[in-house]
């Protein structure tokens, strides 16, 4: 069983930063795992993804064409996307930047106004971990304590003292 | 063993200090910068030596300067950088000095693109500059083997006193995935017959040479080369074999492709097509000994690469031509998919 | 009998390839004469690239690397940054160092590697037979220029001492020439103060050699050497152009004068 995931939105949306917190939580849980970011002139503020594969299995093509869950951070994200969303996917998006029209029956739509929600907190930047948040709650991926040991070794040492802000944000995307 | 999550290019450069690379000499390029950059913050904690260069050029020319003193040295680069270190890369080998270049590949020619590519694999395996000369190639399939591989290639490069080469792409270079180092013990191989260091006075004065002007003294030392190269062709060729023993399809991909082929080849046999996935290692020498097992019930082989199908040609010459070789690729950085490639699959296995 | 002349210890005892004439001897030869009165033949490594003296690996005793044309400054920083300890010097020509290797040549001077540079400036490429170099005359005949070297074509000559002696990892440029035993005297102070400045670490030191070329030139020897003096002197004046004397490094903060 092979979960795989595609996070994408602006750069600096913490669109690389989320996915590295997956790949660390399959690595907390002994999974097989893979991380692969879109690299290039992109990654100075353009549009970002990231493929995320978790799986018991060795991962083949970490490329995520067809992705299980969907995590969306910007309109043209999501609007690139969402028709590749493999059948029973779920799709989690930032309703406060998106409008979207939840045309697929055969997906699950899961949005969250998650800018706002880190806004109204002051989680300054906070939205992608808020979706992560959404995401552990709507599926069966990964513990709460998984993605707290995730997020740990995430952050760099340097910036330890925003580990609790992450946490907070991970909570708040659980209860909304 | 404690298994540590790393980009392939952070994974490559970890690996090289631990097989006891003494010095880094490289020059910034997409999509393998995140090891220079790797190298610039480890290698002096490491005691080791990390320098941007001026140029691909200069680069490899402190690698042979480095090496000639017997230190274990290497250069890293992506295609076009490439390109340019060809003349030192050529010297070096005139000059049987040990080095590793890692080449992390992006869409060519000319500046060409910067997503993932397998186009530079004549240049690796047939002509990575002037003259009668080969690199041993490793094609790493995953971080994991991206360490693997790189101690390997610092062993092989000194026992043989030749330059290795790692051809990786750009996808490698980028992902992340679980990653052990196993413990390592850099093979300290005895290189005080030869290496320009310093006589103290206690033996004859060393030369690091690669000129002959006596044609007949350049051929002997050729044919020297070419004896070693034959030793190297027996006893160093590796592949993977993945369902090959009853397989009518034999897919044959090597690198970041191989991965998408053995999805597909999963894919296949999970509609009852009888596919079976066939991964150099070695792409220089190629493993020829391994295809052919690898190929022996096959009904047809299919080549899938990232290029325009640069491996054919080496296919076709190890089983001799005696079943036919098709090919499915992609180029300039588009990366197949397991969907096409299963498509491929049973096209062919429709044609049987 | 005292022998009271005798070949440097760091000379091999060989014929050279050189020409009748050629003053490669000479530089070699002051060469070999400081590497024996430092004592430090079993700690230096040469390096020589292409060109006339790519051969030299065959007449110097200490360890030697043969390196690509332009390269020998990129070999020499391989060998030096992973061998602080042991002595190196690059031995070039005109073609070598200022036209295919002006950009190792650069950076090599201004990371302020510690090695010294021999620079052979005979206005022409000798191996090849005789091109136009980067240091050719304005107005020189060479196989390349048949109408004599000119500036609106071909721009006017590299001076490589005033060139590197405004990089601040330069320690020290000087301009010699080897037309005269006075000037042999010179250039071979200078070249051991290049070695000196390399055993304190001083950074990049270069000894520009005004040498002859009478194969190409077409000149006798007797009037190669005039036309060195003549007219290569006036247009490369000889003299030190750049000293670093304090500080340690000469990219040191405060190193340059």
């Amino acid at each position: 069983m092979t979960t795989e995931i595609l996070l994408a939105g602006f750069g600096g949306q913490g669109v690389l930063f989320a996915g590295k917190i997956l790949a660390y939580c399959g690595l907390m849980d002994s999974k097989e795992l893979s991380w692969l970011p879109s690299y290039g002139p992109e990654m100075r503020g353009g549009t970002a993804n990231c493929s995320v594969c978790i799986s018991d299995q060795p991962i083949g093509s970490p490329l995520v064409l067809t992705p299980d869950i969907l995590i969306a951070m910007n309109q043209p994200s999501f609007d690139k996307f969402v028709s590749e969303v493999r059948p029973g996917g779920k799709v989690f998006y930032d309703s406060t930047l998106i409008e979207a029209e939840q045309t697929r029956t055969d997906i699950s739509y899961f949005p969250i106004e998650s800018s706002k929600l880190a806004d109204d907190n002051e989680l300054k930047g906070g939205s992608n971990i808020i979706l992560l948040g959404k995401v552990i709650k709507e599926t069966s991926l990964f513990s709460l304590e998984t993605m707290k040991k995730g997020i740990e070794k995430v952050v760099p040492a340097s910036k330890a003292h925003l580990i609790g802000n992450n946490f907070k944000a991970i909570e708040i995307g659980m209860n909304n | 063993m404690e298994r540590n999550l790393m980009k392939g290019n952070e994974a490559l450069a970890e690996a090289a200090i631990r097989a006891g690379c003494k010095c880094f000499f490289g020059y910034p390029i997409t999509p393998q910068t995140e090891l220079a950059a790797y190298m610039a913050k480890r290698m002096h904690k490491a005691g080791g030596v990390f320098l941007q260069a001026e140029s691909e050029i200069a680069a490899i020319n402190m690698v042979l300067g480095a090496a000639s003193t017997g230190v274990r040295a290497m250069t890293s680069s992506s295609s076009p950088g490439i390109s340019l270190k060809s003349e030192g890369v050529s010297y070096i080998a005139g000059s049987d000095l040990p080095a590793v270049i890692i080449n992390v590949q992006r869409g060519g020619p000319g500046l060409g693109g910067i997503q993932p590519s397998q186009a530079d694999y004549w240049q690796a395996t047939k002509a990575l500059g002037h003259g009668d000369f080969q690199l041993i190639v490793y094609a790493p399939a995953s971080v994991q083997e991206m360490v693997d591989f790189v101690v390997k290639a610092f062993d092989r490069a000194d026992k043989y006193r030749m330059p290795a080469m790692i051809l990786a792409d750009g996808l490698l270079g980028q992902m992340m995935e679980p990653v052990s180092f196993p413990e390592i013990n850099p093979d300290a191989y005895d290189k005080s017959s030869w290496a320009a260091n310093g006589h103290k006075n206690k033996r004859e004065h060393h030369i690091i040479n690669s000129l002959y002007l006596k044609p007949d003294e350049l051929q002997n030392s050729i044919v020297e080369r070419y004896k070693k190269y034959e030793i190297i062709k027996e006893t160093e060729t590796d592949a993977e074999l993945y369902l090959t023993e009853d397989c009518d399809v034999l897919v044959c991909a090597f690198g970041a492709t191989a991965r998408v082929a053995k999805s597909a080849v999963n894919d296949a046999r999970a509609q009852g097509i009888k596919a079976g996935l066939f991964r150099p290692k070695t792409l220089w020498p190629f493993p020829v000994k391994e295809l052919n097992e690898a190929a022996k019930n096959a009904k047809k082989l299919l080549s899938v690469e990232m290029s325009m199908g640069q491996m054919v040609d080496d296919i076709k010459l190890a089983i001799n031509c005696s079943k036919p070789v098709e090919f499915f690729g992609r180029t300039g950085g588009v990366i197949p998919t397991p969907v096409e490639v299963l498509g491929e699959i049973k096209r062919i296995g429709g044609t049987l | 009998m005292a022998v009271v002349f005798e070949r440097p210890h760091a000379l091999i005892d060989v014929p050279t390839h050189y020409c009748p004439g050629c003053t490669h001897g000479i530089v070699h030869r002051i060469l070999a004469e400081v590497i024996d009165e430092m004592g430090i033949e079993g700690d230096t490594i040469g390096v020589c690239p292409v060109g006339c003296s790519v051969m030299a690996y065959d007449y110097f005793n200490c360890d030697m690397i043969e390196a690509a044309h332009g390269r020998a400054p990129a070999v020499a920083t391989g060998v030096k940054r992973t061998n602080p300890d042991k002595f190196v010097f690059t031995y070039q020509g005109d073609g070598d160092l200022a036209a295919i290797g002006t950009a190792e040549t650069v950076h090599s001077a201004t990371r302020g590697e510690n090695i010294v540079v021999i620079f052979i400036n005979n206005t022409i490429y000798g191996m090849t037979g005789g091109q136009m170099a980067p240091t050719t005359l304005p107005g020189q005949v060479t196989q390349t220029t048949p109408f004599g070297r000119s500036p609106e074509l071909a721009g006017y000559p590299v001076k490589v001492c005033e060139m590197l002696s405004q990089l601040t990892g330069t320690a020290y440029a000087e301009r010699v020439a080897v037309d005269s035993v006075p000037h042999i005297r010179d250039a071979k102070k200078a070249i051991r103060k290049a070695f000196e400045n390399q055993k304190a670490g001083k950074g990049f030191s270069i000894v520009e050699v005004l040498s002859t070329c009478p194969t190409n030139w077409g000149l006798a020897p007797a009037e190669a050497i005039k036309r060195l003096q003549d007219e290569m002197i006036p247009y490369y004046p000889l003299g030190v152009y750049k000293d670093v004397e304090e500080g340690v490094f000469a990219n040191t903060e405060g190193g340059e004068k």
